[in-house]
């Protein structure tokens, strides 16, 4: 069963739609989701993961498009420059999942890729500018 | 046991002196005794390297011909200071970009040319009769120059604080992005590695001592701007808060990209990585004492950077050992924490400092003139006035 990580924009007038419930109910689909930030009357965004049968997973990203949300791929891979990195930490600050931990002893840089819900705060947070999403 | 500063160059010079880093020292005054462990060690060394804004180089061009006086001054779009002589200048790590902001500052441009890189040097002048050429467009590395120096006003802070954040909202910071409602905790210290955090009282660390500047050969050369020796302290006479502070001269010729590194502190702005070593002599056991501190010892103090004014709320005390596992607690609640100043290359500068020493001969040097000492001046506000005083 396909499973993928949609950014999903939302226009200000559409923040309150429950769209997860229409995809579960509509679309037999399994959303999941790992970061929103929606408020009435604001643009809102959401990392979403779904999860489903191919049919009905291209019915339910036709309907959020057709709800006049944004529909984009989310970044599937994380990578961690080790040239740029000065290993200072920052970015650990930051991470909510805790996937980036400080090895308290060593000082060295741990990444559970497992936890990482590729929110970019650290992307944003990291000084070196070290940490880039790919899609 | 008293040892003397010639008797430890003697030692050093002839390839005996016995070198610890900060935490090695830790450890042995932990085995064996702080007696046996002062007896032992000649120097101990210590290492810093975090953001630290108040740096900068002092960078000289060589004449043109015509020669020109660069009043205006940019380097890679960075502008840089005009206020000196004819060709020379000083670039802040801060400056940003005038095309790129913060994302290219003053650091950039340091770590291109230490990088060999080279850099886009654009001047301009009224002209005068002795410079008459008002305008210059040309490339520059870094063995162009004459003389390209570090001279930060303030680097290497005696201890720091915690920055949390109660407000609702998420700020930005040079301490990095604090998360709302006390989402997180950042810090910024070497901890038992940070140099003025070994010597607390500025005993050994004065001007003139000879360190460690971002790889090179430098000089501390005054107190650091802000340099505040009446913070509060513990039982060991150690700050637990932002105190002491140096302002430091080093050779960005000799200096290495291993040991500065340009940063960007979004929604604050430009900053660099500065590498700090201090080596510290072990004269006797009151020295030794404060050497020895590990980060369970050395505490700072949380602030709340929520609220924007020169005086922030206090939330209390954590040691850097609670601080590195990951996670404190505050009022109850459990925060994680994150540092910004790099353990990793703060133990690399104690370490190759430790070479220098050992292997290279590197000795120390007593102060010419002791830092402001403990009960000898505070740092002032700058308060908004109307009017002139009287």
């Amino acid at each position: 069963m396909p499973r993928k990580r949609f950014d999903l924009t939302f226009p200000p007038n559409r923040a309150t739609k429950p769209i997860t419930y229409h995809l579960v109910k509509d679309y037999d689909l399994t959303p999941n989701i790992l970061r929103a930030q929606i408020q009435p009357g604001q643009e809102g965004r959401m990392l979403l993961e779904i999860t489903g049968p191919r049919e009905s997973f291209d019915a339910g990203v036709a309907f959020l498009e057709a709800e006049g949300i944004t529909v984009q791929p989310a970044a599937t891979d994380i990578k961690l420059h080790e040239d740029a990195c000065v290993l200072c930490g920052l970015c650990t600050a930051v991470c909510r999942p805790a996937a980036l931990m400080m090895d308290a002893e060593t000082g060295a840089l741990l990444f559970d890729k497992e936890k990482c819900v590729y929110c970019e705060a650290c992307v944003v947070a990291c000084p070196r500018r070290a940490v880039t999403l790919s899609f | 046991m008293a040892k003397t500063w010639d008797e430890i160059n003697a030692r050093i010079a002839s390839g005996e002196a016995v070198v610890m880093t900060a935490e090695e020292f830790g450890s042995l005054a932990a085995d064996e005794g702080l007696k046996a462990a002062a007896r032992k060690v000649d120097v101990v060394t210590t290492g810093t390297f975090g953001p630290m804004c108040s740096s900068g180089v002092v960078l000289n061009f060589g004449h043109s011909d015509p020669p020109i006086r660069m009043g205006q001054i940019t380097l890679n779009d960075v502008d840089a200071y005009g206020g000196l002589a004819a060709v020379d200048t000083y670039l802040g790590v801060t400056q940003p970009s005038r095309t790129k902001g913060i994302e290219y500052g003053g650091a950039h441009v340091i770590e291109d040319l230490l990088r060999g890189r080279a850099v886009r040097l654009r001047a301009w002048s009224a002209g005068t009769d002795c410079y008459p050429r008002t305008e210059i467009d040309t490339w520059v590395t870094i063995d162009d120059l004459n003389q390209a120096y570090f001279f930060n006003p303030r680097n290497a802070y005696q201890n720091y604080a915690v920055a949390v954040n109660t407000s609702d909202r998420t700020i930005h910071t040079y301490l990095g992005t604090l998360l709302p409602h006390l989402g997180n905790a950042t810090f910024c210290s070497a901890g038992a590695l940070s140099p003025l955090l070994n010597d607390p009282t500025y005993r050994t660390i004065g001007v003139g001592s000879r360190i460690f500047v971002a790889g090179a050969p430098g000089y501390v050369a005054w107190e650091g701007t802000q340099h505040n020796p009446n913070q509060s302290r513990d039982e060991h006479g150690v700050p637990v808060g932002p105190a002491g502070t140096l302002a430091v001269i080093g050779d960005l010729k000799q200096a290495s990209p291993e040991f500065f590194s340009a940063a960007t502190f979004t929604g604050y702005g430009a900053s660099a990585f500065m590498g700090i070593g201090v080596p510290i002599p072990v004269l006797d056991e009151d020295i030794a004492e404060t050497l020895a501190l590990t980060d369970a010892d050395l505490t700072a103090t949380i602030v709340d950077y929520g609220v924007a004014r020169r005086s922030r709320p206090s939330l209390g005390h954590v040691t850097y050992a609670q601080l590195r596992s990951g996670e404190i607690e505050i009022d109850g609640k459990r925060v994680q924490t994150g540092p910004i100043s790099s353990l990793s290359k703060a133990r690399r500068i104690a370490s190759e400092l430790k070479t220098w020493i050992t292997e290279q001969g590197f000795t120390l040097t007593q102060p010419l003139q002791l830092l402001p000492q403990p009960g000898s001046q505070s740092t002032k506000p700058l308060e908004i006035r109307a009017e002139e005083a009287n």
